[in-house]
């Protein structure tokens, strides 16, 4: 689950990271206000979505007066945003924050991530921050540091120095880095993240430590421990189908192709997609219907399949191990008959009762293309979609 | 002889009279496998599935000598299951539970890696060895005994695998579904280690998937370490690049992770690959031939 910058900066604030005075407004004409209590003459106005590259994006912008804020605020509110890290349709903006300028000398990079291959919570940090630090990663590997840490370290202090030399900090800022760092590892921990990115974090004309942006996934599966960041999570930065789909705990991913996927496994849905392009057809979704299907989830996957109008044919790919795959057939059955579906529907059932799957799919008044064998069903799907 | 598991593995269940623990173990026990007891707190004393409970996993061993566990627990409680079960000194361990918390498992992979313990998962279908012991959730049914290992991240894809190698009257000496979280209890490389050595084991089936370097490291491991053939497939070459949040996920990554480089790295490591799902069996029976 991922957060807006202004939420991540207050949990930032809450672990005594160093953060402009700032105000997120949901509303154009708090924008005057806002700028004022904030004070100052420069303001940087920012507009949250989920996703990064908004300064080239217009997104951000610095003003000198407190109106200019109200305009950005008129101007982004309610529309969406495409940056190089949306999809073309770019994420809405439902929020403007509002910070004091910070006078910038240099720009740093540092980040915390989960790694899988060394199986440690790895910080990565560069002197060279800014927008460009995949470049510098990709060219200059030199540049950027790598410090793996154990979840149950008991002192950062040596991998804060490691860090810090590569940022090359002097001897202050070094001081202000060590207990930052332990912060940051300690956020990271408490509030069960993946993810955790400052770019930049700048030398302010003091000479001081600041951190700029604040970037914060959380991992999914720990969100019943952390019941305050589930308050913050944002529907809106999600696709609807797709935030319908999880409601109903379903995986979906809409695409661009014409034959409607329903698979249970995210590997075999993967699988079928591949199959399906294979045979050169074009998968317009994936969805994973879950290792435990049942008859109501089958419904509601084929509801939201339907949503889709450009989905002329659907393929269905169960392999039953736990999931049954008779039950499957009924949940089908029902499903089709309910929604009314108007385009054909190709059923592949494999594993645990599959035979009396395909009975009942037989046996039933609907018109279902029961194929066993995989590549003929996809070939089916692939004829029918064309 | 096969990996892990076999007709001599005394199995206890954690979560063993929960809905999913009571409904797998019923079909493990039909399938033949040993399960000696089942750990659920408070209901020591009982007796499910005609089996002894027991309060605590340490109970367990004391009184019906386990050496193996599989994990149905709901997934807050695994990280204390899994490290109660591996103090108690269970070396084999298989957690079935999805949704467990990645942090939960960088403590966890330490400390079982400290102690020596193996463990399968978590978010995996589990183990079996065809004709001798089911440790997991998987269609007992598509299995046979024979001569092919199986590796797989994914759950339904792995059954395919199996289906495919079953219908060709190759069968499997053991499957093993490692799960497909970022940080499971064992890898690629300790399977492929432990199919190497086994005597049954003709080739093996690795079954891969977008995202991670597992499936790079496999790669670069077989290479230099396993001369059995390996057929691989990875699932996800047509799965589209999503919407990303920041810099460090591509950084750490650095290029490596989608199946474009999956597969260049696995044929150059002198892995077959198969380019289809649906000839992953095919692929195998050639490479015996």
């Amino acid at each position: 689950m991922n957060l807006h910058e202004y939420q991540g900066k207050q949990l930032f604030a809450d672990y005594n990271l160093p953060v402009s005075k700032g105000e997120v407004i949901f509303d154009a004409k708090d924008a005057v206000d806002a700028c004022n209590r904030i004070g100052g003459q420069k303001w940087v106005v920012k507009a949250q979505v989920h996703a990064g590259g908004r300064g080239k994006s217009g997104g951000v912008e610095l003003i000198d007066l407190p109106e200019s804020a109200r305009d950005f605020a008129n101007k982004w509110l309610g529309n969406r945003l495409v940056t190089y890290q949306t999809d073309s349709k770019g994420q809405p903006v439902s929020s403007i924050l509002i910070e004091a300028c910070t006078e910038i000398k240099s720009e740093l990079y540092l980040s915390a991530i989960i790694d899988r291959d060394s199986q440690k919570i790895v910080f990565i940090g560069s002197s060279e921050g800014g927008v460009n630090i995949e470049d510098v990663a990709k060219n200059t590997p030199e540049k950027i540091i790598y410090e793996g840490i154990d979840p149950d370290v008991k002192d950062v202090e040596n991998h804060a120095i490691n860090i810090g030399k590569v940022l090359k900090l002097n001897e202050d800022q070094m001081k202000q880095f060590i207990p930052m760092v332990d912060n940051l590892m300690r956020l990271f921990i408490e509030k069960d993240l993946s993810l955790l990115e400052i770019n930049p974090l700048v030398i302010n004309d003091k000479d001081d430590l600041h951190c700029l942006d604040a970037k914060i996934n959380i991992d999914s599966n720990a969100l019943f421990r952390q019941p305050e960041l589930v308050e913050m999570y944002d529907e809106s930065q999600e696709d609807p189908q797709e935030a319908e789909a999880a409601r109903s705990d379903l995986s979906y991913v809409s695409l661009d192709g014409n034959i409607g996927c329903m698979v249970n496994g995210a590997g075999l849905a993967m699988g079928t997609m591949d199959t399906i392009k294979f045979y050169g057809g074009n998968p317009a979704n994936f969805l994973d219907v879950g290792g435990t299907a049942t008859q109501e989830r089958v419904a509601k996957a084929f509801k939201i399949i339907l949503k889709d109008p450009e989905v002329s044919v659907v393929l269905v790919n169960i392999f039953g191990g736990i999931v049954r795959c008779d039950l499957i057939a009924e949940g089908v059955v029902s499903a089709i008959k309910e929604v009314g579906i108007s385009v054909p529907v190709v059923v592949r059932l494999e594993g645990n009762s599959a035979e009396k799957g395909a009975q009942i799919l037989n046996e039933s008044d609907i018109k279902v293309e029961s194929i066993n064998n995989l590549a003929e069903a996809a070939k089916k799907a692939v004829e029918l979609s064309q | 002889m096969s990996i892990l598991v076999n007709k001599d593995t005394r199995l206890i269940v954690q979560g063993f009279t929960g809905s999913q623990g009571t409904l797998h173990s019923q079909q493990a026990i039909e399938y033949g496998t040993n399960i000696v007891g089942g750990v659920t707190p408070g209901k020591g004393g009982q007796m499910h599935l005609d089996r002894p409970v027991f309060d605590s996993v340490e109970e367990a061993v004391s009184k019906v000598e386990p050496n193996a566990s599989i994990i149905f627990v709901p997934a807050k409680f695994c990280k204390s299951s899994i490290l109660e079960a591996a103090n108690a000194g269970i070396k084999l361990i298989i957690c079935i539970t999805e949704g467990v918390p990645t942090l939960d498992m960088l403590y966890v992979k330490k400390k079982i890696d400290e102690l020596g313990v193996r463990l399968i998962g978590p978010n995996c279908p589990g183990v079996i060895t065809p004709g001798e012991a089911k440790l997991g959730i998987m269609p007992g049914s598509i299995h046979m005994p024979g001569s092919i290992g199986i590796i797989s991240r994914s759950g339904t894809l792995t059954y395919e695998a199996v289906k495919q190698t079953t219908d060709l009257g190759l069968g499997q000496s053991s499957c093993v579904g490692i799960g497909g979280d970022p940080i499971p209890g064992s890898s690629f490389i300790d399977m492929l280690k432990l199919f190497q050595e086994d005597d049954q084991t003709k080739a093996i089936v690795m079954v891969g998937e977008i995202g991670g370097t597992a499936e790079e490291s496999a790669a670069e491991y077989i290479k230099n370490n396993v001369t059995k053939p390996v057929i691989s497939y990875i699932a996800g070459q047509t799965a589209p690049s999503g919407k990303r949040m920041g810099h460090a996920g591509a950084i750490i990554a650095g290029g490596k992770g989608t199946a474009e480089e999956k597969i260049k790295k696995l044929k150059e490591c002198g892995v077959h690959v198969a380019d289809n799902l649906v000839s992953i069996g095919s692929k195998v029976a050639e490479v015996l031939e």
